[in-house]
């Protein structure tokens, strides 16, 4: 730097300079990923009949996504996840909101305790909380089985019916108490007053809870959801970490595990791209599907 | 809070006839809800603590006992046996792979931290043409699954032969679009335009504002968005699971996992500790960093 730069030059170019690191950072890990997976997702790679021939990349135009949209396995998975999504969704954030309210009414005791208490999974990552209830799920080592057992009701968590319920409950155990706390920070900032005033108007517990509480954190909701959605259609670790544990979770099991499977299992990178990329559509329309929904429940009070 | 008109807890509190809440200002709450409100939390908290409690007791189990004893009560105490092997074993890998599950969660979580503060500043407090196209894009970015990102990583990191380098994980973890959302956020209700309008009169440099006023105030955006990214680290699985074939590289999830994989379970007694020896550092991050978290940035109610 030879010449001192003027102020007013400096001010201009100081957004620029602090956008850049991270610019730079999210380009690479972001933008030109997205970017590289639609390039490749277009390609395939053309093997001779006898092998002689170094295999060659051609340009193969939509054939990778006619075939994903062909592709049973695939379609099963998807249904799969979203038959999961449309169960544990709702069970884990009615949980949580329930939760929210309890902890954030007069009657509630010991609520440092119980908030603790919801929210230490979180803290656990998704891959030793799946082997922790792979442990509960298995006969061997299972008392929570031997307990079933003995009093005659099913426990085969791992069977072909079960795992994906079992896989729900991993995903709710976690992630409850996270929602439930974004939820209770959203009680938390609602003014007193309101409370005061609903009281005067005779409103009892349940009816404020109903009436004032849960449409005032309605946003919170709504943002939970959408993450919910998005983390369901994502799902992998958990059945990744339980399949080699039963014969009931296959390659194919969710998308992304289909996704991983054609590209590293099967060589076939362009076909994994391309489940990738119809994957990202699929979740970027759902997700803001579930936000223009929120938006209009809401009355557009949702914060993203 | 609202806890203020609940008497300190004493122990006798189950059987003796609950003291009526007499609110100074509110309606007195019926010790029927309270009991009631009381017993579901307590159920609810007994599921979510029931792994960890198994967890506790597993661990100071050997592996025979693991799978012939009750699992919800100790056998032979054989927790020191178990930590001596677990941190024998394999000439010490587990060690190492706790040291990179740190580094990687922590390196990656106070880059990412640092760039996200910047850019959020420079989003919030600067005015310049395409500032809400350079948010929307980061913000839509927020909505596109990791996983999905991580197979195009992986094939441009094996271009660039990062592949199974410590930089495969830490790159694509310095980078948090969510931290961009949150920090922005925060610095537009919090960093008043005055204080930096009185800064430069005072001929302080954009980045010095930047460092002495503007970090200052957002410090408790800072700690949320590191504990974000600290626990999506930590928990990656897919990543690490398709860029590291070097076990000496792995985060202390992949190490588990593996452990957990084979099928005859020689390590169970070594999975069970490791799972618990694992889950304390970031248990106890939490611990410590829990006055500053605020999950009110994420419903969306920031109120400065």
């Amino acid at each position: 730097m030879s010449a001192p730069i003027p102020r007013r030059k400096r001010r201009r170019s100081a957004p620029l300079m602090f956008l850049a690191p991270f610019g730079v950072l999210f380009a690479a890990m972001y933008a030109v990923p997205v970017g590289y997976a639609i390039v490749e997702s277009l390609h395939k790679v053309q093997r001779s009949g006898l092998g002689l021939t170094p295999p060659k990349r051609v340009y193969a135009g939509f054939e990778n996504y006619t075939k994903a949209l062909h592709d049973d396995a695939l379609w099963h998975g998807v249904g799969r996840v979203l038959l999961f999504g449309a169960v544990q969704v709702p069970v884990m954030l009615g949980l949580a909101l329930v939760l929210a309210l309890l902890l954030d009414a007069k009657s509630a005791r010991l609520k440092g305790f119980f908030r603790t208490a919801y929210f230490l999974p979180y803290a656990i990552p998704g891959v030793i909380a799946t082997i922790l209830w792979a442990f509960l799920y298995m006969p061997r080592s299972s008392p929570v089985v031997s307990m079933l057992d003995a009093v005659g009701l099913p426990s085969d968590f791992l069977g072909e019916d079960a795992v994906l319920w079992s896989i729900a409950n991993v995903v709710t155990w976690t992630w409850t108490g996270y929602n439930m706390l974004v939820i209770y920070s959203a009680l938390q900032a609602i003014p007193q007053e309101l409370y005061e005033a609903a009281e005067l108007d005779g409103c009892g517990p349940w009816r404020t809870a109903w009436r004032i509480k849960v449409p005032l954190v309605a946003p919170a909701i709504a943002l939970t959801t959408v993450f919910s959605v998005i983390g369901t259609l994502q799902l992998y670790t958990e059945p990744r970490v339980l399949r080699p544990l039963t014969s009931s979770l296959d390659a194919d099991y969710t998308p992304i595990m289909s996704a991983y499977h054609k590209a590293v299992e099967n060589n076939d990178y362009g076909q994994g791209a391309a489940v990738s990329v119809l994957l990202a559509l699929g979740t970027c329309l759902l997700s803001f599907a579930v936000l223009k929904l929120s938006a209009r429940l809401t009355n557009g009070r949702s914060s993203l | 809070m609202t806890t203020l008109t609940t008497p300190p807890a004493s122990p006798a509190r189950d059987r003796a006839p609950l003291p009526v809440a007499k609110a100074g200002k509110g309606r007195a709450t019926p010790m029927r809800s309270q009991v009631l409100t009381t017993s579901f939390l307590f159920l609810v908290a007994t599921y979510f603590l029931m792994p960890v409690w198994w967890l506790l007791v597993s661990s100071t189990k050997s592996s025979g006992d693991l799978f012939n004893s009750n699992g919800f009560w100790f056998a032979d105490w054989n927790l020191g046996a178990n930590l001596r092997q677990l941190f024998s074993e394999d000439g010490g890998i587990f060690l190492r792979w706790v040291f990179n599950s740190v580094l990687y969660a922590v390196g990656g979580g106070v880059v990412a931290t640092f760039l996200a503060a910047m850019a959020g500043y420079a989003l919030a407090k600067y005015k310049f043409r395409g500032r809400g196209a350079i948010f929307s894009v980061i913000l839509g970015a927020v909505l596109i699954p990791t996983p999905m990102l991580a197979l195009p990583i992986y094939l441009m990191l094996s271009k660039v032969h990062l592949v199974d380098t410590i930089w495969a994980v830490l790159l694509p973890a310095a980078v948090s679009p969510f931290g961009v959302f949150l920090a922005k956020t925060y610095a537009e209700a919090s960093v008043p335009d005055e204080l930096i309008e009185a800064a430069r009169l005072d001929g302080a440099g954009e980045f010095r504002i930047f460092c002495t006023i503007g970090l200052r105030i957002m410090s408790p955006a800072l700690v949320t968005i590191f504990l974000f990214q600290l626990v999506a680290v930590w928990n990656n699985f897919f990543l690490p699971l398709i860029t590291l074939n070097d076990q000496h590289l792995w985060p202390v999830t992949l190490g588990l996992n593996a452990w957990n994989s084979d099928l005859t379970q020689p390590h169970a007694n070594l999975v069970v500790v490791g799972a618990l020896v694992s889950v304390i550092p970031l248990v106890a991050a939490f611990w410590s960093l829990q006055r500053f978290w605020r999950t009110d940035l994420v419903a969306g109610g920031v109120k400065a």
